[in-house]
Order: C-alpha cells, then structure tokens, then sequence
C-alpha cells in the first residue's frame, strides 16, 4: 500500500441544474456579445429577427469589454436586474 | 554528557514477546537506542545487558530497536534478556530526535529527561552505573573498563536516512501537510493511476508521496499553507503545498521550487489572466523568462538548444505550471482549454536569458528589479516560438530590419496596432547589432519603423483578408484618403516589444513568440521576485 497527495483543488464540482423553462418569451430578452471579431453581425441579426416575431418583447444588447475574459460582475449584474432571458454568442 | 530536565514524549512499543510496554510508568527508565548494523551499539550492548542485570529491579533498562530483523539478531548475538522493544517504524526514533544511536537516555518516574549521551563515552558509562546504582541502592557491577576504548563515535540513526526522515515528517503531528491522501492499492500501477485519474499531461509524472513533496517544500521557507492567490478556470486556492505536488510530479528539484512559486504567483494574478490564456482557441500558454543569479544556481539552459529538450529546470519549472493549471486551476484540454492547435510549449515553456551575453539590460532590469535579483517574467503568448533567419546582414539596421519583417507575421501579417511580442536575439544576432552599439530601444524603433504600413495595405480584401489594424476590428466603414494613407506600425507600442538574449553561439537567426492579446483585453506581462533560499 503507498500513498500520494492529491494535487487537485480537491473540492467536489456543484452539481446544477437548467431553469425551469417557461412556457413563453415575455418581458426583456438580453443579447451578449462578447466582443470577438463579427460577432455583433450575429447578434445584429439576431436582435432583428427576435423583434420581427416578438414585438412585444423588449430586446437589449450588451458588450464584454474583451472576449479573453469573463464578464465582469457590472455586466453579469445588469443582465439579471434588467432581464428575463439571455441569449450569448460564445467564442468562434 | 548533556544533562537536562526536559520531558520525554510517551510511548508505548512492543517487545520481541509482543507484549506492550508503556513509558513513562512511574518507575525510573534507561532507554537505549540501537541499531544493529551500527558497531558501536555492539560494544554498547554488554554494558546495557549488564546493567538491566544490575539495576533491573528498580529501573526499567529498555533497549530500543530500529528493524525488526536487525533487533532479533542483537538479542541472539548478545544473549539479551533485557526487553528489545521495536521501534521498526521509527516514530518514537522521531519524536525523540535521534540522529545517533546508540543515544542512551535515563528518565525518572514522570519521565523527565536526567542525562542523555550518544555513541560511546566509557566515563559516560561509569558516571551512568554510578547514577543508576544510587536510584537502585545496589552496587555498581564489576566492570572492566580497561577493556573498553576512552570514547567511539555513533552511527546516524535509520529515522533520518534520506526518505525515512521525509515519510516520518509526512506522518508526525503537527506535519505540514493538508492534502488529501489518495491510497494506491499494492496491485495497481501508481503510474497509470494517475493517468487514469486525468492528473497527468500525457507524459508519465512522478508520484507525489508525502516524502518528496516535504523535501519539496524544504525548498521554500513559506509556509505550506500559506496561498499565493487563485486559480482559473475554477479559481481555486493556490498553496504552496498544491504548487510543491505539482512540482514533485514535474520532475522539479527543491532548488527549482522559488521559481515554481514566484510562475505561480504570477499566474494567479488578473493581469496575466491565465483563464483567458488557457481557455483561447488561438494556442496561448505561459512563457517563462528567469533572469537573475538562480539561473545559474540550478543550472539552467540559456545556450544551445535553449528552447529544446535536454536540461531539468527548463523542462520541469515550466511544467510545474503548466500542471498546476491543470490541476488545481481545472485547465484542461477539451473542457476550459480550448485551443484549435494548442503548441509543445504547453507541455512546459521556461528559460533563462543569457545575461552574460547582453550588451543591455537584462529584462528584469527594464522591469524595474535589481540586477541582483532573481525574477521570473511571465508572457501569455503563443508557443513556439519561430524563428527568423539573416545569414547575410552585417550591419545592426540590416539584421533588425529583417527581424522587423520576421515580427510582422506575428498573429497575421496584416494585423498592425498589435499587443505585446517576446523576441529572443541570439548571440550571433547581438554581435551584429552591438557591432554598430544599438540599444534595445535603437531596436525598437527600427521594428516600428520597418513594419510601418498604410492603413490601405492592412484592410482585408478578396485576395488577402487579413485582421487589418486593432481594435479597429470590423473595417468596414468608409475612410478618408488620409486615414488610408496614414502609416502604421505592427505595435502599438515600443513598450510591447519585450527583448530578451538566449540561444547558442552559433547561428543567425532570431526567434519570437507570438502575440495573443494583450493588456487589458488580454494578458499583461507580470514578474515576480524569486524567493532566495540560501
């Protein structure tokens, strides 16, 4: 029998699960563009074709400063005071 | 002889019967440490049986073995009837601090220390008996000291043999270790267990034990538990204990573990962004420059092959980190780490920058430390790094202006305004140049200048594409003549060309790693004053 140390966190993963899907898009829809090259085509795009078949839908745009690294806390905490659904664009 | 009056810790061993013995028990003690391949515990060991002889009745006379098999045989060769108790597994050895045995050591009822002696002392002995005949109101046996030497040295004891002294740090109280203890069982293969485990980066790692990561961690004076920062992508806590496993599954020596720590710190800081450096698709990892007076402390590579393989601190320090990451921070390939290509530096990335070859300033010079300290830089750059070749300048202007043109393929050729570059000048590079006496900033500007494009050769056409001058990222709104005809140079700044000196005497070429991003869209450089561990 031998041993040896763990080079890990150690810490056990958080197990999480998906919202509770609701039955229709209603109120504020948050687009994230995280700043990478064209990616505001795409959501340019998108934002177009969710007011063509959501009209009552508010949509809002928002901005990572950079794509390399996570949202900041300000813009993590304006999508959840100021919406009900988001929608991101990921990397490439 | 040293006398004292120290209280001894508790034990309680078993003898060659099985039966368990416990100290302190009320009765005065003489507790004898003993090893059996150690010569002069032999000479020692008449004189201890005589004495369990003699004074037995009212002190307890407990010779104290360190191997089994080895107290077996000191009981046959001397005929013992005093109680050999095993201490096989060295723990009272410890906590007692023998280093020498024989150490003979007599104890009151309470167990307060009395005297204690180590090796051989034949007045030691005669002042002993004379102590032990006074407790025990009897008298001293006849002992014919003419037959035995004035004094003879001991032998180290087995609880601090290399190995044997780390496993019983690893297990004593108070032990600076906190990690879990993963248990191998006898018919696995540690080895691939720990590739079984995703603990690995494809190359076979050595086994942290307890044993070598405390001789790890002797190479710091830090605390073990003591954290440096966190970690992404999980931002997990950093410490020096996490860092010195990932060092022993490097390959890294004590020596190297400063430098281990100093990347570590780096890594944890916002500046370097290391989530950002990990999780990109464009291949970025941490470049590690060491500059200062450990580069030749520990032997590392500046010269020929600086960047290959072949030389331990280079190879290991550098993958240290680059485990850590992995590890403790949670940046693995396929999960956070996201790169299309990823690079052989992000198995490890770490040299030193030839100094003695440098007509300039070292780089943590420029950054500000002593020349006399020990630093260690960190770029997120892409891996690498390729190289540049003039065989035929002989002048500084020709060979810079050609490293110039070699820079600008940097991320793509057509993206000017860019961030940071590392460019390492070899030594046949740096003759030229210091030929014509140009300073790193002489080198700068010429870079600049040779890389200087209209703003209308960087757009992205049919033909070429291209990322055109950053941030201005999209291209695509109308632009006057003068905006087009405006000139502009592959950095931003002189101050993100970063320039070090490495590399073998022969040979004219040059080298760079490539950008990523950088500043606050990306990674800064950051260095960190290496821990000197006299």
């Amino acid at each position: 029998m031998s041993y040896i140390l763990d080079p890990t966190d150690e810490r056990v993963p958080i197990r999480r699960s998906l919202s509770r899907r609701p039955a229709a898009i209603t109120g504020t829809v948050a687009l994230l563009d995280i700043n990478k090259a064209r990616g505001d085509v795409m959501i340019d795009q998108l934002k177009r074709r969710l007011n063509e078949r959501l009209p009552g839908v508010e949509v809002k745009s928002y901005r990572k400063p950079t794509p390399a690294k996570p949202a900041p806390d300000d813009v993590r905490r304006r999508i959840m005071e100021e919406s009900d659904f988001v929608i991101e664009a990921l990397a490439d | 002889m040293v006398d004292s009056a120290a209280n001894l810790p508790a034990f309680l061993l078993n003898d060659t019967h099985g039966n368990p013995l416990a100290f302190p028990n009320g009765r005065p003690a003489l507790l004898c440490f003993v090893k059996e391949d150690c010569p002069t515990c032999d000479l020692s060991m008449p004189l201890i049986e005589q004495a369990y002889q003699a004074f037995g009745g009212a002190v307890d006379v407990w010779i104290i073995g360190q191997e089994r098999a080895g107290n077996e045989i000191l009981v046959k060769r001397h005929q013992l009837s005093a109680p050999m108790l095993d201490d096989s597994a060295l723990r009272v050895s410890f906590n007692y601090g023998i280093e020498i045995v024989p150490t003979v050591i007599l104890a009151d009822g309470n167990g307060i220390e009395q005297r204690r002696f180590i090796g051989f002392g034949r007045q030691d002995w005669q002042e002993l008996y004379a102590t032990l005949a006074r407790i025990a109101g009897v008298s001293a046996p006849t002992t014919d000291w003419s037959a035995y030497s004035e004094s003879r040295p001991g032998c180290g004891s087995k609880s601090v043999e290399p190995g044997i002294a780390e496993r019983l740090i690893a297990e004593a109280e108070g032990s600076p270790l906190r990690a879990r203890r993963i248990e191998i069982a006898d018919q696995d293969d540690v080895f691939e267990f720990m590739f079984d485990q995703g603990l690995t980066d494809g190359l076979p790692v050595i086994p942290p034990t307890p044993e070598r990561v405390i001789r790890m961690l002797r190479g710091t004076r830090r605390d073990a538990q003591e954290m440096v920062g966190t970690c992404a992508p999980n931002y997990a806590p950093v410490t020096i204990e996490k860092i010195a496993i990932n060092a022993v599954m490097a390959g890294c020596k004590p020596e190297y573990f400063p430098v281990v720590i100093a990347a570590a710190e780096v890594i944890c800081t916002p500046e370097f962004n290391i989530h950002g450096v990990t999780a990109t698709t464009y291949g970025a990892t941490p470049i590690i420059v060491v500059n200062g007076p450990i580069r030749q402390r520990i032997g590392m590579n500046m010269g020929i092959n600086v960047f290959g393989q072949g030389n331990r601190p280079n190879a290991t320090i550098g993958r240290a980190v680059k485990l850590l990451v992995r590890n403790v921070g949670g940046g693995r390939p396929g999960e956070i780490e996201r790169a299309a290509f990823g690079s052989t530096s992000k198995y490890t990335c770490c040299f030193a920058e030839f100094e003695e070859k440098s007509p300039w300033e070292p780089l943590h010079v420029e950054r500000g430390f002593a020349p006399g300290d020990s630093v260690v830089t960190c770029f997120g750059l892409e891996g690498g790094p390729c190289q540049i070749a003039d065989q035929t300048s002989r002048t500084a202007r020709a060979v810079v202006g050609s490293i110039g043109l070699g820079v600008e393929s940097s991320w793509h050729p057509k993206t000017h305004n860019f961030g940071d570059i590392l460019l390492v000048i070899s030594p046949e590079h740096v003759d030229t140049i210091w030929h014509d006496r140009w300073t790193k900033e002489d080198i700068r500007r010429r870079i600049q200048e040779v890389t200087a494009r209209p703003l209308r050769e960087l757009l992205p056409t049919e033909d070429y594409g291209g990322a055109g001058a950053l941030p201005d990222q999209a291209n695509q709104r109308q632009r006057t003549e003068e905006e087009l005809n405006r000139k502009i140079p592959k950095f931003q700044s002189t101050k993100n060309i970063h320039i070090v000196v490495a590399g073998g005497p022969a040979g004219k070429w040059s080298a760079m790693f490539g950008g990523w991003a950088s500043g606050i869209y990306g990674s800064v450089p950051t260095s960190r004053k290496i821990e000197e561990v006299p």
